[in-house]
């Protein structure tokens, strides 16, 4: 990928990114059940993806054990999904970098052009502004359930996911 | 696997929203009959009625077969997703109530639909919400109408049964700098001959009713919307704002781009209930299969009949955007160059009873009050359709008495013409 290009992730390298992972942490995920963090966290720990809760404010999330830092989790996480403000973002990525993750995933709403650069040149994989848990519904058959246009097409009865 | 992005629409008509059942194999969209669906175990039922989860819960509020139906219209109009409903009526019901609360204001086209006109002048404004019925050949007057209670600017692409044209660019620009969405009825054209998210709008509605099923065997109707509309804007307090409806849940906070679909879907029609038959949806889903092929002859006949019926000395007038002394032929030109539909209006020679002798005359095509089927459809829309307008806004909106109006088929043209020019001689 070209340094001048805005790094971000195809449909394509999307569905790879989640085939391909075992592990997130969920870095900002909010303890209140109304927040849209606390919604994707409720939804990921649902899937076969082992998911950690990262937030200095918090001791536990949804009954799991919530981490201050990623460098305190049990496991390297292949997925770094953040929910943290834009300016908190390029800390975030070098805790991410610092610890080895695979691929930096910023959030719906979420985008910082610098840092994704700094990450794909670290050799991580980028998304930004997409939600897991709608990437992962749309490959999966879920998103399809609610209406919701995935642009999957194909003719194969097993789902890719 | 892959992207539809890649995928023409042709193919998109016939594949998007559904790939093999996994569990059977099955090729054909299974008619999923059932009222609720088994929830895997407690914990995916809270999730569910969380919304914490996308899946299957009860069928008014989502079904496998409304799915593939409504994900086939989001890809055919290209929009983020859709919401199927019992009716086009329905359909545009909760898309506007999925904006406006009573205290709002929206402006529409007064080229509509009668029942459309009626349910915005009598039904909306008895919930409370205002309307003002704007003739959008004067953008001006569209702009001078919009107040700060404004929730949406609404028309529809081809209008019924004028065969106006929206203006979709100019009028989505006028919406968006307001800060108000575009809702676009866009039934008369499909999308396969018009995608107005293309051209900047924001909601769409179809009664799939009409050329969406293409047999006129059901009624239904769907809305897709775009996704791209910033409803935490401050103007729209229903999608950003708790909502009580759902233990304060914010639907813009939590889902952002999916929120208007996700409140539309979950509080909307799981409220108003006006969901569609997943039968229904099954034979919508055939009739989408075809649109493309259907459309085409479509707008064929209809240029045929068009060009036949200006000739006849029996016909005063005709509305169809195709000749250069119809006002909407430039924009009919620039926004479905394939053709402006099928279904428009011509004066008869002789009025009132000349029309009446018309209807009487016709054989092969059908007295009825549809358009959009693949039979020739014809109707007196100031006796019928429009009967419930009161008649100085029926003049306003261009109907009169020697109106006749015609849904052409996918006959083969020459019947059709055999057949009209048969009535015509009778009118006189």
């Amino acid at each position: 990928m070209s340094i001048d290009l805005v790094p971000d992730a195809s449909a394509v390298e999307r569905l790879r990114i989640i085939q391909t992972s075992q592990s997130v942490a969920l870095v900002g995920v909010s303890a209140n059940a109304i927040r849209a963090s606390n919604f994707v966290a409720a939804y990921l720990v649902r899937t076969p993806f082992r998911t950690y809760m990262v937030n200095p404010a918090y001791d536990e999330v949804l009954a799991k054990p919530c981490y201050p830092s990623l460098a305190e989790l049990p496991e390297v996480p292949d997925i770094v999904d953040v929910f943290r403000r834009p300016e908190a973002i390029p800390a975030v990525v070098d805790e991410a970098i610092a610890v080895g993750a695979k691929v930096v995933w910023f959030q719906l709403g979420l985008r910082h052009d610098e840092a994704a650069r700094t990450a794909v040149e670290a050799g991580l994989a980028v998304v930004q502004d997409r939600c897991l848990k709608i990437e992962h519904a749309r490959f999966s058959g879920r998103l399809h359930l609610a209406g919701f246009n995935t642009s999957v097409i194909s003719s194969k009865r097993r789902r890719p996911i | 696997m892959t992207s539809d992005e890649g995928f023409l629409f042709d193919t998109r008509a016939i594949h998007a929203g559904q790939r093999p059942d996994p569990e059977s194999g099955a090729r054909a969209m299974p008619i999923y009959a059932s009222t609720a669906f088994v929830f895997e175990d407690a914990q995916e039922a809270a999730d569910l009625f969380a919304l914490q989860n996308f899946g299957n819960i009860y069928s008014r509020i989502g079904n496998p077969t409304n799915a593939a139906f409504e994900e086939r219209m989001a890809s055919l109009e290209g929009g983020l997703g859709g919401l199927a409903a019992a009716s086009g009526m329905s359909a545009q019901l909760i898309s506007l109530l999925t904006l406006a609360t009573a205290g709002d204001h929206l402006v529409s086209s007064n080229a509509l639909y009668g029942g459309t006109f009626t349910q915005l002048d009598v039904t909306m404004r008895r919930l409370g919400i205002d309307v003002t019925f704007v003739d959008f050949a004067e953008p001006d007057a569209v702009e001078a109408a919009i107040g700060t209670n404004t929730k949406a600017i609404f028309a529809e692409t081809v209008g019924n049964p004028g065969c106006t044209i929206l203006d979709v660019a100019h009028f989505a620009a006028l919406a968006h700098a307001h800060d108000i969405p575009l809702v676009v009825d866009n039934t008369f054209a499909t999308p396969y001959l018009c995608r107005p998210i293309e051209w900047g709008a924001d909601v769409i509605t179809h009664s799939a009713t009409k050329f969406i099923g293409g047999h006129g065997v059901v009624l239904g109707g769907v809305i897709v919307e775009s996704g791209r509309f910033p409803f935490d804007n401050g103007l729209f307090p229903v999608l950003s704002e708790p909502s009580p409806a759902y233990h304060d849940l914010n639907f813009w906070e939590n889902f952002r781009e999916y929120g208007y679909l996700m409140r539309a879907r979950a509080e909307v029609m799981r409220d108003v209930g006006a969901a569609l038959s997943p039968f229904n949806a099954f034979l919508l889903l055939i009739g989408l299969e075809t649109l493309p092929l259907r459309m085409q002859r479509h707008v064929e006949n209809a240029a045929t009949v068009a060009r036949f019926l200006r000739e006849h000395p029996s016909v005063a007038w005709i509305r169809y955007p195709i000749f250069d002394d119809n006002p909407w032929t430039t924009l009919a030109q620039k926004y479905l160059p394939e053709g402006p539909g099928a279904v428009f209006t011509f004066g008869i020679n002789g009025g009132y009873d000349a029309g009446v002798k018309f209807i009487a005359g016709v054989n092969l095509a059908s007295h009825l009050a549809n358009v959009g089927d693949a039979k020739t459809l014809v109707i007196h829309p100031a006796s019928t359709t429009h009967q419930q307008v009161p008649h100085a806004d029926r003049e306003a909106m261009g109907i009169g008495d020697d109106m006749i109006r015609i849904s052409v088929g996918i006959e083969a043209v020459d019947d059709i013409i055999g057949d009209l020019d048969m009535a015509l001689r009778a009118s006189r």
